[in-house]
């Protein structure tokens, strides 16, 4: 299994000498989380309901005053990933799969390609299909329907961010204009839940495009004009999409003064309202969206809008290089998943 | 499959093994640590999640809770990229419904109840790639989930399919030859007193053929005892070399 993560630097612990003496720093945000925490129970947002975590006041001043000194409760700085570890192939009846643990966040993609008819309005393009299902495995609360608000959320929000030109090469998936074309139906298993959900399923769905590989096709046809479809004889034949510039998402949490990238469950209790930044490897931005009760000035958004950009190509060159490394071990590779 | 030899002349099936076989059995119990007990079953292609949570306060109404003993809840989910065709809905149709019920049935008989009146375990089971003994393997990973969550129960429950072609008993039927259409066993067993947990049966069989199907996956299901029984004694050794004992 290969593993990367970004050593937590703890820059925050030389520069205060005298700390003891030092006055409690009076954070008006802190009070007004209090005040919006009694309107805000009205408020239906599903990602609020899905961080179910119940922090005491004193905890969510502790969170907080060390987000302002660069210090968050695990050591980390503000723009530090957790561990994040990704496998690609896990199911083998897939035509691609990957499996992403952030911190507690436990995510499980699978590509399966289907022959279907291409859109009318775009008849010369295959698509791509979405679907998150929130397993109960991650809370009690997504048993049965529960998760679905949730889970129609996030495909939402992956609709969104794929929703343009150069993210896949959509080209690659036709097989003849207007009759047959590849369908990929990218399924989202959410089967823990530590805080982070956007970033890791999008770092998943990356994983487990870059892991598809779509037989061959060739069409044949008769002499009365219908066309049969061929497949390859031989299973390495296949095409393999380029996911150069596949977008990640970076969530961006506002807490008190300060955002934080990577956020866990407890980190979002403290904070109002996020952003979340849909990135590519060369830094443009496709998507932006603010999720939260709470409001951001504009100041902050470009603020963290650059930040996004900075933590969202660093973000790309590591999975790139961990996912090329992976490929090079090749099909001899000691296949982990669950057991390991 | 037109032709398809399930049971070749020299005993072998479709995938090499023989008769009363199983496929390979790889678990491992604790796989995330916010559930209060979770397991990973492989068997063969079949690979299957079971978290549990529990014994917990009854959500939802409290006028479910039974004052003499805790609620079994279970609920089956099979990932929509699990089988061959992708399937639209993960739960909520009318197997995996069915299944639920099974699997609440199973483990009621096994759990002992009575020690968490007015109490909830959920058992929540996933199937992640489905290749035959689906319901199997659940029992099986959810058998291992609830040790983890220390749940006390009468025993293990060890489940295990078989089937009968040309006069031959099969234990641990693959997806090949489910699909075969021949008569289907399910069986969930708990070894130690050989008490039968459920046992289902697809399709039709002569009864003069019934005991020695049941013979073969109550023997397979012993079998799948004994491998988990090493699992879980794995695990309680590992946690105690952390724990420095």
């Amino acid at each position: 299994m290969a593993s990367w993560n970004e050593a937590p630097r703890l820059s925050g612990l030389g520069q205060t000498p005298g700390g003891a003496q030092e006055k409690p720093i009076e954070l008006p945000a802190v009070a007004a989380a209090a005040a919006a925490g009694a309107a805000a129970a009205q408020v239906d947002d599903a990602l609020t309901r899905m961080a179910s975590v119940a922090l005491s006041e004193a905890e969510k001043v502790y969170i907080v005053h060390g987000v302002q000194e660069d210090l968050r409760v695990d050591g980390r700085g503000c723009e530090d990933y957790r561990c994040v570890e990704v496998e690609t192939d896990v199911v083998s009846n897939t035509s691609g799969s990957a499996r992403v643990k952030l911190g507690h966040t436990d995510i499980l993609v699978g590509v399966k390609a289907e022959m279907g008819t291409p859109k009318l309005e775009k008849p010369n393009e295959g698509y791509l299909e979405f679907f998150v299902d929130c397993s109960a495995n991650a809370t009690p609360e997504f048993e049965g329907r529960g998760g679905d608000d949730l889970g129609t959320e996030i495909a939402n929000t992956l609709y969104r961010i794929f929703n343009n030109k150069s993210s896949v090469d959509l080209k690659t998936l036709c097989i003849s204009p207007r009759e047959h074309c590849w369908v990929l139906y990218v399924d989202v298993l959410l089967l823990e839940c530590g805080g982070n959900l956007f970033d890791a399923i999008s770092i998943a769905v990356k994983a487990a495009l870059f892991n598809t590989s779509i037989p061959r096709v060739r069409v044949l046809e008769d002499e009365e004009g219908s066309k049969d479809i061929e497949l390859s004889d031989d299973p390495y034949d296949c095409i393999r999409l380029s996911v150069e510039n596949v977008p990640c998402i970076v969530t961006l949490c506002k807490i008190g003064y300060r955002h934080v990238v990577d956020a866990t469950l407890q980190e979002e209790a403290c904070s109002l309202a996020s952003l979340l930044v849909s990135v590519t490897s060369k830094g443009v931005v496709t998507c932006m969206r603010k999720v939260g009760k709470g409001s951001l000035d504009p100041e902050s958004i470009f603020e963290m809008m650059e930040t996004g950009k900075r933590v969202g190509k660093v973000l790309h060159a590591s999975l790139q290089s961990v996912l090329h490394k992976e490929e090079s071990l090749g099909p001899k590779r000691q296949k982990v998943g669950f057991l390991g | 499959m037109a032709g398809l030899e399930l049971l070749s002349d020299q005993g072998y099936r479709v995938d090499g093994r023989r008769a009363g076989e199983l496929r390979k059995i790889q678990a491992r119990m604790g796989v995330f640590s916010q559930a209060d007990g979770s397991a990973y079953i492989e068997q063969g292609n079949t690979k299957a999640l079971a978290v549990v949570y529990g014994p917990h306060e009854i959500r939802g109404s409290r006028a479910r809770a039974l004052p003499d003993r805790a609620l079994v809840n279970c609920q089956y989910s099979s990932a929509t990229f699990s089988t061959g065709e992708r399937k639209r809905r993960p739960h909520g149709d009318r197997k995996s419904c069915e299944m639920g019920l099974q699997l609440r049935q199973t483990f009621e008989a096994a759990i002992l109840t009575q020690l968490h009146p007015r109490s909830q375990i959920d058992i929540y089971v996933q199937v992640l790639q489905a290749d035959g003994g689906t319901y199997a393997a659940c029992v099986n990973a959810a058998t291992l989930a609830v040790l983890d969550a220390g749940i006390p129960m009468r025993d293990f429950v060890c489940a295990c399919s078989a089937g009968f072609v040309d006069g031959t008993a099969l234990a641990d039927l693959s997806h090949v030859e489910e699909a075969a259409g021949g008569p289907q066993l399910a069986l969930a067993l708990l070894p130690a007193s050989g008490q039968i947990a459920l046992l289902e049966m697809d399709a039709r069989l002569h009864e003069d053929h019934l005991e020695r199907v049941l013979e073969a996956a109550a023997q397979a299901a012993r079998d799948v005892h004994t491998l988990l029984d090493r699992v879980v004694r794995q695990h309680v050794r590992e946690a105690s070399i952390l724990l420095g004992d």
